[in-house]
């Protein structure tokens, strides 16, 4: 008797969790609210082939910008350039002091302002880490359709 | 006692070809042993594991950066940078080295945090050891003879072209931290 309940309550067990591993490839086409991922439809736990890396190219022409605000992109390779706590490479050409005698490009004044727009001596923290808002060029196709379009004057 | 000179004075004296040639032979090979032996120690204490023994955290960092590994395959280990190649500098550089030895037995540099301490100040030292012999290590591999404009980046042949070929300056004034990890840059020329 006992024998027979214990089989009875582990037969309904069975059942009852059936569906979660029964999910498969389809269920994940049709349940996922037509919203598609970067990684595309596969299992979390397959891992994908991963693309190729982009090559830097060593130095180009930079590529204009789409909009007023955008920070522009990095023209040139930035392999093995430091910028930490001790050294700012970028700075040691970018910089208002380095600029001028490097050839290169100066920041612009609003890295020296803080978030509620007091401007201070030297570059702001929130702006020390060049590589969070400047990417190096590489020739890389957009992730997602973009239907942005610059205005008219910037055209 | 004597007598043994004496005698050994004769055979000196008027060798025969016998011992002539025993003679040239033991010079020869001790002269081998020894040059040989004596060099042996110098390409011993070039090699990587002996550095990495007291400069493990730097033989860490290294494994980033370009010269050890690039397109070519081709490396540049810490002595190729770090000690002469001319023959005379490489002994004076292993004589000022063994005060080395001195400053690991007192540990200077002995855990990260003496060495972070330290960093600013060695540097220094290599710095300026490199601006004395105008980059000499740098020369052995990178001639700027034959730098081929054409192939460089428009930044490199900028400055390559410029201050570089008049002399003004030399690869350490520009290339800073291009092996290692930097000290605090603050107050130094160009940063
Ligand atoms: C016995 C341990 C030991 C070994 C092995 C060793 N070093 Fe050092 N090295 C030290 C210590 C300790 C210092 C720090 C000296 C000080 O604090 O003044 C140092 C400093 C240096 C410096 C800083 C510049 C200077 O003039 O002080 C360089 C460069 C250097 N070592 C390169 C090397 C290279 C290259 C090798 C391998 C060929 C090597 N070392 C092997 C212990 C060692
Ligand atoms: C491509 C040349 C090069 C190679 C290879 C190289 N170094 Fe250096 N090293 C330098 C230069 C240049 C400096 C001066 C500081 C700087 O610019 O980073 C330096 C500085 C040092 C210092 C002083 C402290 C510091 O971090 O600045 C030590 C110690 C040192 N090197 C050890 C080593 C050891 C050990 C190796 C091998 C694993 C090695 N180096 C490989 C070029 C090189
Ligand atoms: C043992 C030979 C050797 C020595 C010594 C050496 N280098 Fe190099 N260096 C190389 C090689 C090999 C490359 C990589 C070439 C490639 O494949 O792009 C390289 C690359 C470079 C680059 C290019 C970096 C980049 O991102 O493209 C610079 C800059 C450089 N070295 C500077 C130096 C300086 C400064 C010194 C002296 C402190 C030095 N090298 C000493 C062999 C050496
Ligand atoms: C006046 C500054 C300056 C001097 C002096 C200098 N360089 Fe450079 N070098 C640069 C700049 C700027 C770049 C490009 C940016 C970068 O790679 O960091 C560069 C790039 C390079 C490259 C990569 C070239 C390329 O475009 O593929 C090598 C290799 C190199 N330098 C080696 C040397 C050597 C060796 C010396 C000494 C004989 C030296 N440089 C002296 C400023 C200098």
């Amino acid at each position: 008797m006992k024998k027979l309940l214990t089989m009875i309550v582990a037969g309904m067990i069975a059942l009852t969790a059936a569906p979660v591993w029964s999910d498969d490839a389809d269920e994940l086409l049709s349940n996922n609210g037509g919203v598609g991922s970067l990684r595309g439809l596969v299992e979390i736990s397959t891992t994908n082939k991963s693309e190729p890396l982009k090559r830097v190219p060593r130095d180009v022409q930079p590529i204009d910008r789409n909009y007023v605000q955008q920070p522009p992109l990095v023209p040139h390779t930035t392999r093995g350039y430091q910028v930490n706590l001790n050294a700012n490479k970028c700075l040691s050409c970018h910089s208002f002091k380095n600029a001028g005698e490097m050839g290169a490009t100066k920041i612009s004044v609003t890295h020296y302002e803080t978030r509620d727009g007091t401007t201070l001596s030297d570059v702001s923290p929130r702006r020390y880490f060049c590589l969070q808002c400047h990417v190096t060029q590489a020739d890389a196709k957009p992730l997602v359709e973009n239907t942005f379009l610059p205005v008219d004057s910037l055209r | 006692m004597l007598n043994l000179l004496k005698r050994l004075w004769v055979i000196m004296k008027s060798p025969s070809s016998a011992a002539m040639g025993f003679i040239l032979i033991l010079g020869f090979t001790g002269g081998i042993i020894f040059w040989g032996g004596f060099n042996m120690g110098m390409e011993a204490t070039n090699s990587e594991e002996f550095c990495a023994g007291c400069h493990a955290p730097i033989v860490k960092e290294i494994r980033e950066t370009i010269h050890y590994s690039n397109r070519s395959g081709v490396r540049a280990i810490c002595s190729d940078c770090h000690v002469p190649h001319n023959w005379t500098d490489k002994i004076i550089r292993k004589v000022q080295a063994s005060k080395e030895l001195v400053a690991f037995a007192m540990g200077t540099i002995g855990t990260q945090e003496k060495f972070e301490a330290r960093r600013g100040y060695l540097a220094n030292r290599e710095w300026h050891r490199m601006k004395e012999n105008d980059s000499a290590e740098c020369r052995n591999c990178h001639e700027f003879d034959f730098m081929d404009f054409s192939e460089q980046g428009a930044r490199s042949v900028k400055q390559h072209s410029t201050a570089l070929a008049s002399g003004e300056k030399t690869c350490v004034d520009c290339h800073k931290g291009i092996a290692h990890q930097l000290p605090n840059m603050e107050g130094i020329e160009g940063w």
